[in-house]
């Protein structure tokens, strides 16, 4: 099998657990959806203030779930001495770590459709520049699969597992939530020379964890 | 015959622990092997660093011409471990985990669809695995690695929870290995009965064993 084949088999069998399990869809969605709706409440609607801050809170509620994705992610693995099984698969640790990323973004990205459509509805705002955003948002979901999946294997052996990850992957996702709410701003605005130095910083972000992902994910599912 | 494994004087730390003090064994292809002493002695860790699922600290182990000193992963395509776990996802179906397997070793999935019928799984190939019992489990996690058609398969107290039947279909497997050019290491504390499958026995005491004459057919010899 060639790198593609074996990305494909991975990603596949983490998005058939889930399609079985439904944790995304039961749990993750409804988990975002109720962050939402809290922010609605607590920035009175009438006041205009929701409309400002959308974007960021659009951004702070997909990475909070997000933390959730990349434990269910690794939380599968824990089972059953699964992760055992996953090193003496003979897969290599490239295309483990993009059949995982790959499987969390496929997540996000559903993720982010349902709670962009909640924004559009709940929040009152008007998504005017779609290029810019769906750009911002791809690049965005990409960079933070990839920093989930590399933190998610670090923290995989450990204990105390779903408390760690968000306090080492939350400060190093922090450029992804300045750079996809900046650039959701400017695409609200209307703006999208405004967007794209905040949608190549994504793009950059996204490459560079992606590949920091493939050269370390091997060695430390070995060590985890 | 070619050598399959080659230790010597093999040391493995679990901590600061000496799993391993010191371990001297050859296999051949086709040998079948009794891996035999007393809790603690060494057993399932010595199967464990043959797949290469924890790191030789001194001493030489090769497995399938593989120099685990410089190269844990080399070999895993080419064996399997059946350990005390099953390796298995829950939310996979007997025939999806099975499936799996067999592609990540690179093996064609006709092999998975063999070892389902071979362990005599074939009514519980839509189950997931939540749902199975130990027994099938156990059975399960044998035909996982037959899946992969691997050259030499480690086994680790694989009669535990198997009932009569799941038994044979074992046996069969274990007895049918040498006329398939399959080495097996099995570690045992059901002595009787794996003795009548084995073709040479290794004792292991306190982490240590030392090589001996290879006794055919009547294998019941202990290394000095």
């Amino acid at each position: 099998m060639n790198l593609w084949q074996e990305v494909r088999l991975v990603a596949g069998k983490d998005l058939r657990i889930e399609g079985r399990s439904r944790v995304t869809a039961q749990q993750i969605v409804p988990f975002g959806l109720i962050v939402l709706l809290l922010f609605a409440f607590a920035l009175d609607p009438d006041r205009g203030i929701l409309k400002r801050v959308a974007p960021g809170l659009f951004w702070v509620t997909v990475l909070l779930a997000a933390l959730l994705a990349v434990s269910r992610s690794f939380a599968i693995e824990a089972d059953n001495g699964a992760r055992d099984g996953l090193r003496l698969s003979g897969l290599d640790g490239p295309a483990l770590f993009l059949g995982k990323a790959a499987a969390i973004a496929v997540q996000l990205l559903a993720l982010e459709v349902v709670l962009a459509a909640t924004v559009v509805l709940v929040y009152g705002i008007e998504l005017n520049t779609l290029l810019p955003l769906v750009l911002a948002t791809l690049a965005a979901t990409v960079g933070v699969a990839a920093t989930g999946t590399l933190y998610g294997v670090l923290a995989a052996g450990v204990r105390v597992r779903e408390t760690l990850v968000p306090v080492l992957l939350l400060p190093v996702v922090a450029p992804v939530l300045l750079g996809a709410t900046r650039a959701w701003e400017a695409a609200i605005d209307g703006i999208p020379s405004d967007a794209w130095p905040w949608v190549a910083l994504l793009a950059v972000f996204a490459l560079l964890f992606t590949a920091i992902g493939m050269l370390a994910f091997g060695p430390l599912l070995e060590e985890s | 015959m070619p050598a399959v494994v080659r230790c010597r004087s093999a040391v493995c730390l679990l901590g600061r622990f000496p799993a391993l003090a010191g371990v001297d064994l050859d296999a051949s292809t086709g040998e079948i092997v009794l891996l035999t002493g007393a809790n603690g002695a060494g057993k399932t860790t010595l199967l464990r660093l043959l797949a290469g699922l924890v790191p030789l600290y001194s001493g030489e182990a090769v497995v399938l011409d593989h120099d685990l000193a410089v190269d844990r992963k080399g070999a895993r395509r080419d064996l399997a471990l059946v350990g005390h776990e099953t390796f298995c996802y829950d939310d996979l179906t007997v025939r999806e985990n099975l499936r799996f397997a067999a592609r990540a070793a690179a093996r064609d999935v006709v092999e998975a669809d063999a070892a389902l019928e071979r362990l005599g799984l074939t009514r519980q190939a839509d189950v997931v695995h939540r749902r199975l019992s130990m027994g099938q489990r156990r059975r399960l996690a044998v035909a996982v690695a037959l899946s992969r058609d691997p050259r030499l398969l480690l086994l680790d107290e694989p009669h535990a929870g198997l009932d009569a039947e799941g038994r044979e279909f074992l046996d069969d497997v274990v007895s049918t290995a040498p006329s398939e050019h399959r080495t097996v290491l099995i570690a045992s504390h059901e002595l009787e009965h794996a003795r009548e499958l084995a073709t040479r026995e290794v004792v292991l005491t306190a982490g240590q064993a030392h090589l001996g004459p290879i006794l055919e057919p009547e294998p019941h010899w202990e290394a000095s």
